[in-house]
């Protein structure tokens, strides 16, 4: 167990993380409908392979990964697909392709559709990342990111680390506290053959110092397991300490190059309820059906951490848990800081989806009331900026929408952890203007890279018709030149009148 | 005096002049620049949609009359004011509203030719600007969406009326990067 201090900024918030509400974890029955989002939070959706109608099992695939930035997605319950519709879901793009299954109809079979246990043991790194990617394993951790996309970019770059994401340094969040806790065995052994799959040398298990529970259930984990590349990082917690970077930056001292990946820096990083997922399927061959969420905020009757199948409605998720109280104000996907705010209840919880926050007023109430006043150059922003960025400079070019000055201002190293925000003194929203920017720049980019192409084409044809022209031109004169002697023999036609038709 | 230094230096002016002007005067007969640099930078502000609806006949055309003094720089409805704004801040002119005269400014938009009434005309064809509608005389046409800069240009030759606008998808999702 090693201590590290290194940090650029960041903020010691208030966690809101209440001990008693950590443990045990409650085990949600299956709903009596699930909405499955086929996107996982990356903004690409999987195809669905089956149709309104059909009666799958649980675990059945009803929608397959087009791209290496989709994942497959299964049944998380038996039943009938009664809908597969563009609906209202807990993603960054606020709305995704949705499988609605109802249980109103059984399977044929009772029979789980995957093998009772695989032979990962004989699998090679290849055949793992093959396996996890048929298991629809993706990021766990808020992202969603396809899991086996990052092994094999992983393996491809020759990493040397595999780092576990166990910070959880967002307020409000404890789902992998609690995962750690009751389930540490499985992280270690998905650790394992998430380390196999990547190739790396070492693993390296970050948690932050006020999970002490945590830190005493996987340091026994670690013990146990007996596996030399296995270590464990206790890390300060200083929020945004589990944001990918700021962890790798943390841990291991390197910095990941701007505009660049982990892989670049040689570091692959999961997290550790992603390594829980694949150790589920290491055991069982069960492919990621449900996950851990954390339902807290002032609003909850009883916040606590629930096992629920993938696509169970957030009113199930919040009834199981003691239902509402004291007025809700906003319900929120994520955390107090990067979450979603949802325009209702009525989504299915999604593979990112590691906490359902029912705020009240308090919770969220504004420091001193709604208005945004202007920027007085105090410098907060820049200070606690766990990414370097200098906030004020780039809220400027934002509201300008200087693109070239964004880029150079290293919008895109942003992480969106909303600390600028937070500590403004006259409540401009940031982080939120920075997402803008970075949309309509984005935009920008794909405006102009489509007029260049536009214009490539126009000039083309253009070149085309000239060249049409001048083919015509040259036969109507080589006609004309056989046909003149003739002609001016007979009827004496002035050669000075043809012009080309 | 050594006259013969003299005579060398002279003769090596005279065949270095020889050499440098004639390749320079060949140059400039032959790799002439083929467009004058302020044109091709007006024409870089404006949306290359092709539409002809600054009564010129595509943008460059208009670039080049813009940058003669022959027009206003609020023709452009694809452009709006936005693009407006842009070749003002180029050429250091005041910004001016666009000219409704020629048009407004719409959302991003891309034909749809309706297969089951396309009768196969290829009238359409040598109208498109940028060649985005593939098709051929008695068979289906369908029009390459990402290629369609929305000119309404295949419009009007329609005899039909199959072909209709409609909103360009999203151009890029806006995915978050927080792990």
């Amino acid at each position: 167990m090693a201590a590290w201090a290194h940090f650029p900024a960041g903020l010691a918030l208030e966690s809101h993380k209440r001990a008693d509400a950590i443990v045990p974890v409650i085990e949600l029955p299956a709903p009596s409908r699930v909405v499955l989002p086929l996107d996982p939070g990356t903004g690409e959706s999987a195809e669905p392979v089956v149709a309104v109608g059909d009666v799958v099992q649980r675990g059945a695939l009803v929608g397959r990964a087009t791209s290496a930035f989709s994942a497959n997605v299964h049944a998380s319950i038996a039943g009938r697909i009664i809908a597969i519709e563009r609906i209202e879901a807990a993603v960054p793009t606020g709305a995704c392709l949705c499988v609605t299954i109802a249980a109103d109809a059984a399977p044929a079979s009772t029979q789980d559709p995957w093998p009772a246990a695989t032979d990962h043991a004989s699998m090679n790194a290849q055949q793992l990342c093959d396996a996890l990617h048929e298991a629809g394993i993706a990021g766990l951790g808020g992202a969603g990111f396809p899991t086996a996309t990052k092994l094999v970019a992983g393996r491809q770059r020759s990493v040397h680390t595999l780092l576990l994401n166990g910070a959880e340094c967002e307020p409000w969040i404890t789902c992998d506290d609690a995962l750690m806790q009751t389930a540490a065995d499985d992280v270690v052994f998905g650790a394992a053959l998430l380390r196999r799959a990547c190739g790396a040398t070492a693993c390296v298990i970050a948690i932050e110092d006020d999970k002490p529970a945590a830190i005493a259930a996987m340091t026994l984990a670690v013990d146990r397991a007996v596996d030399a590349a296995l270590s464990l990082a206790v890390v300060s917690a200083v929020y945004p300490r589990g944001a990918e970077r700021q962890l790798i930056e943390a841990v291991t001292g390197i910095e990941p190059p701007s505009g660049g990946l982990p892989v670049d820096a040689g570091i692959v990083c999961q997290n550790v309820a992603t390594a829980a997922a694949v150790a589920r399927w290491g055991t069982r061959g069960e492919p990621l059906l449900s996950r851990i969420v954390t339902v807290t905020g002032s609003g909850v009757a009883r916040p606590c951490n629930v096992r629920a199948p993938l696509g169970t409605p957030l009113t199930d998720l919040v009834a199981a848990t003691g239902g509402y109280r004291d007025a809700p104000l906003r319900l929120i996907a994520g955390g107090s800081m990067t979450g979603i705010a949802l325009p209702s209840d009525d989504v299915g919880l999604g593979k990112a989806t590691n906490c359902v926050f029912v705020a009240t007023r308090a919770d969220i109430a504004p420091r001193v009331d709604a208005f945004e006043r202007a920027c007085i150059r105090c410098g907060n922003c820049s200070d606690v900026c766990p990414a370097g960025l200098l906030p004020q400079q780039l809220h400027r070019a934002a509201l300008a929408d200087e693109h070239a000055l964004l880029r150079e201002l290293g919008i895109f190293d942003c992480i969106d952890c909303g600390l600028c925000d937070y500590v403004c003194p006259s409540q401009i929203p940031l982080a939120h203007r920075f997402r803008l920017a970075r949309g309509r720049f984005r935009e920008a980019t794909v405006a102009a890279r489509k007029s260049d192409e536009a214009r490539e084409r126009h000039e083309q044809r253009q070149r085309r018709l000239r060249d049409e022209a001048a083919a015509r031109q040259r036969a109507f004169e080589e006609v004309r030149a056989r046909a003149l002697p003739a002609a001016r023999g007979s009827d004496g036609i002035d050669d000075k009148s043809g012009e080309a038709p | 005096m050594n006259t013969d230094a003299i005579l060398w230096a002279l003769a090596v002016a005279a065949v270095l002049a020889a050499v440098v002007g004639s390749a320079l005067g060949w140059a400039a007969s032959h790799i002439r620049p083929d467009d004058d640099p302020l044109v091709a930078r007006i024409d870089a502000l404006l949306p290359q949609t092709q539409c002809g609806q600054c009564q010129f006949a595509g943008c460059r055309p208009y670039a080049t009359a813009i940058a003669a003094g022959a027009a206003d720089i609020n023709r452009c409805p694809p452009g709006g004011e936005h693009t407006v704004r842009a070749i003002a801040t180029l050429l250091d002119r005041p910004v001016c509203p666009p000219d409704p005269a020629y048009g407004v400014t719409k959302r991003p938009q891309v034909a749809w030719i309706d297969e089951e009434r396309c009768i196969g005309c290829a009238r359409c064809l040598p109208a498109c600007p940028v060649d985005a509608i593939v098709g051929a005389s008695r068979q289906m046409h369908t029009v390459i969406a990402a290629q369609c800069t929305g000119c309404e240009l295949c419009l009007p030759p329609c005899p039909v009326d199959c072909i209709e606008l409609r909103p360009a998808g999203p151009a890029v999702g806006n995915a978050r990067r927080v792990a």
